[in-house]
């Protein structure tokens, strides 16, 4: 999902510039503010450990494989800023050292994959784990439904991102980002469910301790991200939804007028393809299958978690560091 | 690991190599950001670029055959990108407007890691005010990743050693616990380095 260099066209770079300063902006001032000096390292060897967990590729069906984008492992284990944090700064030596995602598109890649995908999951792994409880299988839940949807939230942003830089066409880009995600996205959640199951054997009080002042962010900071989040979707995904019924409609007109006063001397016109009838149902279909698609991606998150809860649940506290139940735990 | 991923060719002192590191970062960006800007289908700028890039490469000293390679190794997931703008109207002339300006992008990465160590890349950042946090935290991944990258691969080996399965599920499972226990290794790890750091008399 690493935009390259010269894909992405001058406004949808600068906008999504300026998103990423200021995500990364309100990540390091709360990080600065509520982090105790001593875990400042963990941040460092965090985003180093994520690094490295991305270069395990896992096999996806018919011979490709994906690999971990680790958003919400890393908001499950350290909190929202500091996830945001770490993967900036695994986007940003991905981009110095290995030339590998765009100088111009670090911006856009840091809103998709430093942003949104932390934001979107640590959003919806709280709204699960409000709703199913704090015991293990809560948390397993939670977890497998959060890297779902920040994998494909990240991806419908990427596409968005794509389209309006008049690169790529929105037919193309949506189905060809989108729906292998909803695959790639299976695979992240079964990954990121299956190291925190396997964190909550070995480790629980690295997970389950929720004093961690990190673990808790202040309300403010939540609606900071949440802002940054829509702000992101809004600009570089709404347009394209111009073709929704009534209740989107007027937000949709604005700020289809809007992109189009920007856009107009940039793009070649990715636009005219809306006027092509049919489009209103191949649209709505659209949704449709992404609100199954959700929907299944709920069910299964849930099964998943049933499968990997053990019949005793394990409850937080303090386990002596040596003890031998903390060795890694055969498959 | 170290083979496959750094450049044996950042600590040869030719001219570009002893430029100071803030000057080659910026003169990178300026570089990226001016063939970005380019409009689509100026084929005499992108030459010029070429040029320009090639001249630099020369004067640099690294053998053309490694940045050769560096190059075809990023290249395919610009042109699986690039494919997908083939699908519209005028859509060669965009494929093959984009595929020359993000080659030359990468071109210009690839030159600016070769001649320039990390840590000089960092020194760089830091003049250039970006805040320190986040500086700290990526010099600390990078002076970590290659470190956890080895450990992770032992683990590996190790359990690919002591278990034979075809089963997927297994697989994937035993995956997980190899993360799940570099992640542990790794919170650890950064108890001792902090320890180490203050011990070295590190203030924030």
């Amino acid at each position: 999902m690493h935009i390259p260099d010269g894909f992405l066209d001058t406004k949808t770079a600068v906008a999504s510039g300026v998103i990423a300063t200021a995500g990364l902006g309100i990540a390091l001032r709360s990080v600065r503010r509520t982090l105790p000096e001593k875990r400042i390292p963990l941040i460092g060897l965090t985003s180093a450990f994520v690094f490295a967990a991305q270069m395990l590729n896992f096999p996806v069906a018919g011979g490709t494989s994906g690999h971990l984008i680790g958003a919400v492992l890393a908001a499950v284990l350290l909190g929202p800023s500091a996830a945001v944090l770490v993967l900036s700064s695994v986007l940003i030596l991905q981009c110095l050292l290995f030339a590998d995602g765009g100088v111009t598109a670090l911006g856009a890649n840091i809103v998709n994959m430093a942003i949104i995908a932390p934001g979107v999951g640590y959003g919806v792994y709280r709204l699960v784990r409000g709703m199913a409880g704090n015991g293990q299988r809560g948390i397993l839940f939670a977890t497998a439904f959060a890297a779902w949807c920040s994998t494909v939230a990240a991806s419908l942003a990427c596409a968005g991102q794509l389209a309006s830089s008049g690169t790529v066409a929105w037919r193309v880009a949506f189905p060809a980002m989108v729906n292998i995600h909803m695959l790639i996205g299976a695979g992240e959640a079964l990954i990121t469910t299956l190291v925190i199951a396997a964190l909550c054997r070995a480790r629980p009080e690295l997970l389950l301790s929720e004093s961690q002042p990190l673990l808790k962010p202040r309300y403010g900071e939540l609606t900071a991200y949440g802002l940054l989040v829509s702000l992101g979707l809004a600009i570089f995904v709404a347009p394209f939804a111009c073709g929704w019924p009534d209740g989107l409609e007027k937000v949709a007109t604005v700020l289809r007028f809007e992109s189009r006063a920007v856009v107009k001397p940039l793009l070649p016109s990715p636009l005219p393809d809306y006027a092509v009838p049919g489009v209103n149902s191949a649209v709505l279909s659209t949704v449709l299958a992404g609100c199954l698609g959700t929907l299944a991606a709920f069910a299964l998150a849930y099964l998943l978690a049933r499968f990997l809860t053990p019949r005793v649940e394990i409850h937080p506290g303090p386990r002596p560091r040596g003890s031998p139940s903390g060795a890694s735990t055969p498959a | 690991m170290h083979q496959r991923l750094l450049s044996p060719y950042v600590q040869s002192r030719s001219r570009i190599h002893r430029l100071p590191p803030v000057v080659k970062l910026i003169g990178a960006v300026l570089f990226v950001v001016s063939t970005v800007l380019l409009p689509h289908a100026t084929w005499v700028g992108y030459l010029l670029g070429a040029v320009a890039l090639i001249t630099v490469a020369a004067l640099s000293r690294v053998p053309p055959l490694h940045l050769a390679k560096r190059l075809l190794i990023l290249e395919p997931f610009v042109l699986s990108v690039a494919l997908l703008s083939l699908f519209q109207p005028s859509g060669l002339r965009v494929f093959l407007a984009i595929l020359v300006k993000s080659t030359l992008c990468l071109f210009c990465m690839v030159l600016l890691s070769a001649t320039t160590s990390m840590p000089d890349l960092l020194s760089g950042l830091r003049s250039l005010r970006i805040p320190r946090l986040l500086v700290t935290t990526l010099a600390l991944t990078y002076r970590y990743l290659f470190l956890l990258v080895d450990e992770m691969e032992r683990m590996q080996r190790a359990r690919r050693s002591r278990t034979f399965t075809r089963h997927r599920l297994q697989a994937w499972r035993s995956l997980a616990t190899v993360i799940a226990q570099l992640f542990v290794r790794t919170s650890e790890r950064a108890e001792r380095i902090y320890a180490a750091m203050c011990a070295r008399g590190w203030k924030t």
